[in-house]
């Protein structure tokens, strides 16, 4: 196992690095000069030269990209002149909150959508199963950032039980009380669409093990029927959809960044959204590299599970 | 075609979205030919109108521009981003597809790496990036979004390409001496196309949310433009006070969405012909039971089949697999089912404990009785207390039969536990012990194995010691040796025998192969679509066969040994089992049906001990 991991690790360096040459050839599509496209058009002739000569602008390209990687590797993702501060302290404060929103949704839509879609199959046709399955096309089929809105019109302005939007309250705030109240909404509007695709995929997956033979064998041998289908048949139908997770928590990350609008949430989506309008474009490009990585790194851990959860899988 | 058409508009749901997308796409196509205001002449006067005012339908916006007029605006120009984008990423990622999938080796690997680099990527990175790079606008939104889409695309047809580019008209082409852009265009391309089309088909929508998303974020449309986005998004700050303004953009693009997410599901439903004969239905915990006719009473056998009747219900046909089949076993005793395959044994054998696959199976009548008890519309809990602990099943495959996830001695010590009080240790114990009994060597180091790490025989070992967990009065097994070769069969074989003389268990065992039959049962029944036609003692069946099927049966086991002797296959094939003629059922391919044979049903009779189901039975010699 543990060769394995390190096998799947050294594995995603060149795909890190791919990523890092991916961003670099799209941030030089920038049209104009780089530095005063980074630093504004109110920046001082001296503050353009010094960045020039910091980012190492003037060299060619290839040179320019080894400069840039160097100083990422160090941990110098360069600094926000809109927010006047290094852009790795935003990005990690930023990662944070994106993190506690994102996590907490794929949890939600993981734990939900698995759930939903073996009730469904175990129900085939039955009322749960139409019901399950109504409610899912409606999941997939509204935008999140919609979806979002009519939550706060509905559970925030009409009703009241929640707070409209933001991380912490204002005033009297901050303790995790407080958090989890600010999050319910956001989490489970980010959920919503994940929800429903994963439902969807378990419930497939869920019939097709269920006509297996092992089933049958199971059920031959007096296993009670919740077992059959929570452990028999769902460990199986898990090795389909935990790839499937992989992907959706990709969707879970891209769909944060419309929920964070809506919502105020202090996540990096928001920073990369606010960034590209002030056009603070180092903050864009640390944002991208640092999130895409960590996405990297989680598929990898999807791997090794899949690899825990099935023997068959040379190691 | 139309066949597919009929396929895709029976499901209702589908016709329903596309239905409303061809109404959608109707009005958004008529509207600059509609009465409607201009959707960018403010009029800030007329500001938050709610909707259904004086000649504003939907209402007004924050700045008292009519509603109706942006929405189809809107709508138009969100459709035609999103289609654009669809079509550019086709375009490019099916070209980049063919081209690495037609050439392969380097060209293949340094393309699709580059593709997997795409796809490593949350795709709204992506496309926020390229935006930041290129600055907010409608055309550079479209650019990202197609960008994104671009991998997709690229790996779904290369995976079709790679397996048309080895075949023989690309080959012929070659030959021919045409270039490989020819190659790609003319041979290539028409063959791929229908992929490309349904590939965009399932992406456009995901394309129209993901353009409307980055205009509802401000960077895509900017105003005074406006797409169903960029619409939500102003309404956005104006969202408590007047919610209408964002309801109305919002149900349009949900309603766009759900429309083609319909369309395309019934798509791939109607391409999709597992489908169609409704294979993907899951089989309940028990089969169905619909009993016509009375219960027959009880006896004093062990277990006793009774009259028993077990149907596929198949869309409109009805498949009688079993039509009155009546066998019973007493302790210590091995009978055994024979027949071709189709002939209904192994429907019969799972019957017993509600196994048979429902849908489509029904029994439809007759009992299934454990010393006395009827089984058959028996609650599930009383029949899973039977299963595996009173009457246990040993399968024909093992390597199906097992699951591929647990190991061994998980699958044996949850049989155990699911009918005895016994700690995780206990039943470790108890299926090493199992696994002793039915001489796997190294037991103790076995029982963590998975069933892939052991041979067939070992599984089908495994699989014997599973039915004999819980020491049941009868086993049933169903072919256990078909999938094995000669010595170890002959190994299980001599497993099962010595240990029903052990322990006194009854055996009813199923079978195709004579041999078999002749070794372990002390009596055997010859099955036949359906129905019994001859039961008696083993050696007196084998010996002195009645039934003209079950001689033409035993005439067809080559001997060894035997010298060249005239192997005589039955002539003709098994009736289909919806449409049984009246009569008996092997008429049509036996040598000495009569005209008395075709009428009415022929009774099961003879002396006690050899019944037989004919009108002309063999005479002994």
């Amino acid at each position: 196992m543990g060769s394995y991991i390190l096998k799947r690790l050294v594995s995603a360096i060149p795909v890190l690095f791919g990523i890092t040459v991916i961003v670099f050839l799209i941030m030089s599509l920038v049209p104009g000069d780089p530095a005063t496209a980074i630093l504004g058009s109110y920046a001082t002739p001296e503050n353009v030269e010094k960045l020039n000569r910091d980012l190492g602008l003037d060299k060619p390209m290839v040179q320019r990209y080894f400069i840039w990687l160097g100083n990422m590797l160090t941990g110098d993702f360069g600094r926000s002149f809109s927010l006047n501060r290094p852009v790795i302290d935003e990005v990690l404060e930023r990662f944070n909150a994106t993190m506690i929103l994102a996590g907490t949704s794929f949890v939600l839509c993981s734990a939900l959508g698995i759930l939903a879609g073996v009730a469904s199959a175990a129900r085939q046709f039955g009322l749960a199963d139409k019901a399950i399955t109504f409610v899912v096309l409606i999941g997939i089929s509204v935008p999140s950032f919609f979806l979002g809105m009519m939550m706060i019109l509905l559970f925030a302005v009409n009703l009241r039980w929640l707070p409209v939007s933001g991380m912490y309250a204002i005033y009297g705030g901050g303790d995790l009380p407080d958090l989890i109240r600010h999050l319910i909404m956001p989490a489970l509007a980010l959920a919503a669409v994940a929800t429903g695709v994963i439902a969807r995929l378990s419930r497939s997956a869920m019939l097709e093990v269920l006509r297996q033979d092992y089933i049958r064998t199971a059920r031959a041998n007096g296993v009670e029927e919740r077992r059959v289908i929570m452990g028999h048949a769902l460990r199986v139908a898990m090795v389909s959809i935990l790839p499937v997770l992989g992907i959706q928590a990709g969707f879970v990350v891209s769909g944060a960044v419309y929920i964070e609008i809506v919502f105020q949430w202090p996540g990096v989506g928001r920073m990369l959204v606010d960034a590209i309008l002030t056009r603070d474009l180092l903050v864009v490009q640390g944002g991208v590299v640092f999130v895409a990585a960590c996405y990297v790194l989680f598929n990898i851990a999807v791997d090794v599970a899949q690899c825990l959860l099935d023997p068959r899988i040379k190691t | 075609m139309s066949a597919f058409l009929t396929l895709l508009f029976r499901n209702r749901l589908a016709a329903m979205g596309a239905g409303v997308i061809a109404a959608i796409l109707l009005l958004v196509l008529t509207t600059p030919f509609l009465p409607l205001h201009d959707p960018d002449v403010t009029a800030t006067a007329d500001r938050f109108m709610r909707p259904f005012a004086e000649g504003h339908p939907l209402g007004t916006d924050h700045l008292g521009r009519d509603l109706l007029s942006r929405l189809l605006h809107g709508t138009r120009l969100s459709l035609a981003v999103g289609v654009a984008a669809a079509l550019i990423a086709a375009v490019i990622g099916s070209s980049i597809g063919m081209v690495a999938g037609y050439f392969g080796g380097r060209t293949d690997n340094v393309v699709m790496r580059g593709v997997d680099m795409l796809m490593a990527f949350p795709y709204i990175l992506l496309a926020l990036a390229i935006v930041a790079a290129l600055g907010p606008g409608l055309m550079n939104a479209l650019i990202a979004v197609a960008a994104v889409n671009v991998p997709f695309f690229a790996r779904n047809i290369r995976g079709v390409t790679v397996g048309l580019a080895g075949r023989e008209f690309i080959d012929a082409a070659r030959l021919a001496g045409m270039g490989h852009a020819r190659i790609i265009l003319t041979e290539l391309l028409p063959n791929v196309l229908p992929v490309i089309v349904i590939a965009m088909s399932t992406t456009v929508g995901w394309m129209i949310l993901e353009t409307a998303g980055l205009s509802f974020l401000g960077l895509g449309s900017q105003p005074p433009q406006a797409d169903l986005g960029s619409m939500l998004g102003e309404a956005r700050s104006a969202m408590i006070s007047h919610p209408h303004t964002s309801v109305v953009p919002g149900l349009m693009i949900f309603l766009i969405v759900m429309s083609i997410n319909l369309l395309g599901d019934g798509v791939r439903d109607a391409l999709d012909p597992r489908l169609r004969s409704g294979a993907l239905s899951r089989p309940r915990a028990t089969t169905l039971v619909r009993r016509q006719g009375d219960i027959p009473p009880a006896t004093d056998d062990l277990l006793a089949i009774q009259d028993l009747r077990t149907e596929f219900h198949i869309g409109k046909r009805n498949y009688r697999a079993v039509g009155g089949v009546s066998l019973a076993v007493r302790p210590g005793e091995c009978l055994g089912i024979i027949g071709e395959s189709g002939s209904g044994k192994s429907v019969t054998a799972l019957s017993v404990m509600g196994l048979v696959a429902s849908p489509p199976g029904v029994i439809s009548g007759g009992a299934v009785r454990f010393l006395g008890e009827d089984l058959i519309g028996a609650p599930y809990e009383t029949l899973r207390q039977k299963r595996g602990d009173r009457v246990a099943y040993v399968f024909q495959d093992p390597l199906s039969t097992l699951h591929p996830l647990y190991r061994v001695g998980r699958q044996l010590a949850e049989t155990i536990r699911s009918h005895h009080v016994l700690s995780k240790a206990e039943a470790r114990a108890r299926a090493i012990q199992l696994l002793n009994d039915v001489r796997i060597p190294n037991a103790e180091r076995r029982v963590d194995d998975y069933p892939h790490e052991m041979s067939g025989g070992m599984r089908q070992r495994v699989g014997i010691a599973m039915a004999l967990a819980n020491e049941p009065d009868v086993i049933i097994a169903d072919e256990p040796t078909t999938a094995l070769d000669v010595t170890v069969q002959a190994q299980i074989l001599c497993l099962l025998d010595d240990l029903r003389r052990e322990r006194g268990l009854a055996i009813i065992f199923i079978t195709h192969d004579f041999g078999v039959v002749a070794q372990l049962c002390d009596r055997v029944a010859v099955m036949y679509a359906g129905g019994i036609v001859e039961e008696g003692p083993t050696q007196v069946v084998l010996d002195t066969p009645a039934h003209p099927y079950t001689k033409r049966l035993i005439a067809c086991v080559p001997e060894p040994g035997g010298g060249r002797r005239e192997l005589a296959a039955i002539p003709g094939l098994p009736p289909v089992l919806d449409d049984l003629p009246p009569g008996c059922a092997f008429a049509p391919r036996c040598y000495k049906a009569e005209e008395s044979c075709r009428k009415g049903e022929v009774p099961l009779q003879g002396p006690a001990l050899h019944a037989v189901r004919c009108l002309f039975p063999e005479r002994a010699h």
